[in-house]
């Protein structure tokens, strides 16, 4: 059964890899949804503007886009500031957050999208990069370097974040706000404020992933909606609010999306996400580190 | 007005205008119509659950096409007539509203809106994998040679009932709106702990109004392999559906059963419109970009502004 063995390490660490980039995906969704309960469907839409701009910029001028984004990341983080002030403005602070609230962020979902469409049109899109078509092979595992590279980003990013929030002064007020807001207050510290930059924080984490998507598989406009469920089902499976149990979640997903793909064929690959979002929310909504 | 009352007036309106209309000359009329009706049914159904209740469906397009490939099923099965599908349909999306709502509303709020966009994801992928209704290639579903009631076409039966169903919808809506159980729901809506603290059975009533809401998306859905005699998995669910039945009810007014009647009569019209002179693209673009500034600027939609020109010229 030679091959076979062949075809699980290969499941496995397509599995793996694949898992990275999904928690580089998901670790925005952790920060909005997870530490600072704002619902953030819109998520997977700024992960499709990332990769967009980074096509672009990668078409024009042969940038790597890998670069282009991490250049481009503090547009992003202004973008979400921008976000969070009218969300706070319209939402937060008339406590309308649970309804109103999501549908503003299906609205922009929706606008992102269709403008995309507009200016794009449907055609997938994609970059030209130097290990776009470099495959390492190790013992008849396929290492390629178009899911290696984005690998090894997101790890990296993933744990910055996870160290920006634990080891910094800033880091831990985001922790504070997810905890209790009203004893930040009374330290005289403005949930608001932290709320606001945490909030650009994981927006720009999605300009960044959005990079490593369009490295990964072209990009099309509609997309983005696939990876609604996909980013939240990540974040829920893990445990709301932690980052390791993120990272955790996404590996899960992502071994369970390759096995799937590798023994069920591909087309029922993106019904494994949403499968496991269910069966989390239905039997352990509290995910596997949740608290 | 009684219940029993507005839903004669209701159907005889609805007949009424099934009848007048008959007499325009232009087939398109009754094709525009009929998406109009359609979102009519779909933002009713949406309010029930999202205005009433507080919970946010974002799975509309996975209930009406539900209600479509039952349609579609039953058809490949049996040749079974229209009337069949649409029985069929609203049942079977009205389980599954179910199911979704026994499974996830137990947890906030949010989760049974994550898990509703989850829902029409799943259904997409089963749907175009599943080949006995067509799978990604679509499926071709005959519209009967004669036509009942001496109508000219099947597009104008097609379209005099969903304006029967819009009526029906209006109806239920209505009656939940003024009865207890529509009470339960606002106080679900205003404090769901509160609510529960007073002795209102908060998750009986949210399954119930889902599975209500699902029902009537569904049956929305039943008659939509006819209207183009076929039916492709990407346009059954398509995410308009999803944000039309969300921005119809925010843009009318969710309060009572005639916002998301304005909101969708207006709101389709335009999309009609807009559709034919300009281009289907910009027309979901403006479908979005109203949902946002209605929802930022004006969240008590057109009849929050006609209260409030009511109390202003009460006083």
């Amino acid at each position: 059964m030679e091959v076979s063995w062949a075809l699980l390490a290969n499941a496995v660490i397509a599995g793996l890899l694949l898992g990275g980039f999904y928690a580089a995906m998901s670790v925005g969704i952790s920060i909005s949804f997870g530490m600072l309960d704002v619902v953030n469907i819109a998520h997977p839409a700024f992960i499709i503007l990332g990769s967009y701009i980074a096509y672009i910029v990668n078409d024009r001028f042969g940038f790597d886009p890998i670069v282009v984004s991490v250049a481009v990341s503090p547009l992003f983080f202004l973008l979400g500031m921008v976000l969070y002030r009218i969300y706070y403005v319209c939402f937060e602070r008339r406590g309308q957050e649970s309804l109103r609230g999501l549908a503003f962020f299906f609205g922009i979902l929706f606008i992102t999208e269709v403008a995309l469409v507009l200016i794009f049109g449907v055609d997938y899109r994609m970059v030209s990069t130097r290990y776009g078509d470099v495959t390492w092979r190790a013992g008849g595992v396929d290492f390629p370097m178009r899911l290696v590279v984005p690998f090894l980003v997101s790890m990296a990013m993933v744990i910055g974040v996870q160290l920006f929030l634990t080891r910094t002064f800033f880091g831990r007020a985001v922790l504070a706000v997810a905890q209790d807001q009203l004893a930040l207050r009374l330290m005289g510290v403005n949930p608001v404020r932290v709320k606001e930059l945490a909030f650009a924080l994981s927006i720009a984490t999605a300009g960044v992933a959005g990079a490593f998507l369009i490295v990964i598989q072209p990009v099309q406009p509609a997309i983005g909606r696939e990876f609604i469920g996909l980013v939240f089902a990540v974040c829920v499976l893990g445990g709301m609010g932690s980052i390791l149990g993120t990272l955790l979640g996404a590996f899960v997903l992502g071994l369970a999306e390759s096995f799937t793909s590798t023994f069920f064929g591909p087309s029922w690959a993106p019904a494994v996400s949403f499968g496991l979002l269910l069966a989390t929310l239905a039997f352990r909504p509290s995910g596997l580190l949740g608290r | 007005m009684s219940n029993k009352v507005f839903a004669a007036v209701a159907l005889a309106v609805a007949l009424a205008l099934a009848a007048v209309t008959q007499l325009i000359p232009n087939d398109y009329f009754f094709t525009a119509a009929y998406t109009v009706l359609l979102f009519v049914i779909l933002a009713t159904a949406w309010n029930i659950l999202g205005g009433y209740t507080g919970y946010v469906n974002f799975g509309s397009a996975a209930f009406f096409a539900i209600g479509a490939y039952t349609t579609v099923f039953f058809y490949n099965a049996f040749r079974a007539p229209l009337a069949v599908g649409i029985v069929a349909g609203t049942l079977v999306a009205g389980l599954a509203g179910l199911g979704l709502g026994y499974l996830t509303l137990r947890l906030r709020g949010v989760f049974f809106a994550i898990a509703s966009l989850a829902l029409a994801v799943v259904l997409y992928i089963f749907v175009v994998n599943w080949d006995y209704v067509g799978g990604a290639r679509g499926a071709y579903v005959l519209q009967p040679r004669d036509v009942p009631f001496g109508l000219p076409r099947y597009i104008h039966l097609i379209y005099a009932v969903q304006l029967v169903m819009a009526a029906l919808a209006l109806v239920v809506a209505r009656a939940i709106e003024h009865s207890t159980l529509g009470r339960g729901l606002a106080a679900i809506r205003d404090d769901e702990l509160a609510a529960e603290c007073s002795g209102v059975p908060t998750l009986k009533l949210k399954i119930f109004s889902t599975m209500v809401s699902c029902a009537l998306m569904g049956m929305a859905g039943t008659t939509f392999p006819y209207y183009l005699s076929y039916i492709e998995p990407s346009s059954a669910f398509s995410l308009s559906y999803a944000v039309n039945s969300i921005a119809m009810p925010l843009i009318g007014g969710m309060m009572s059963w005639m916002g998301p009647l304005i909101g969708a009569v207006l709101l389709g019209s335009v999309q009609q419109l807009v559709q034919v002179t300009v281009s289907s693209a910009w027309n979901l673009l403006i479908v979005g970009v109203l949902l946002v500034l209605f929802v930022t600027l004006a969240p008590n939609g057109i009849m929050g502004w006609v209260d409030a020109w009511r109390r202003r010229k009460g006083r």
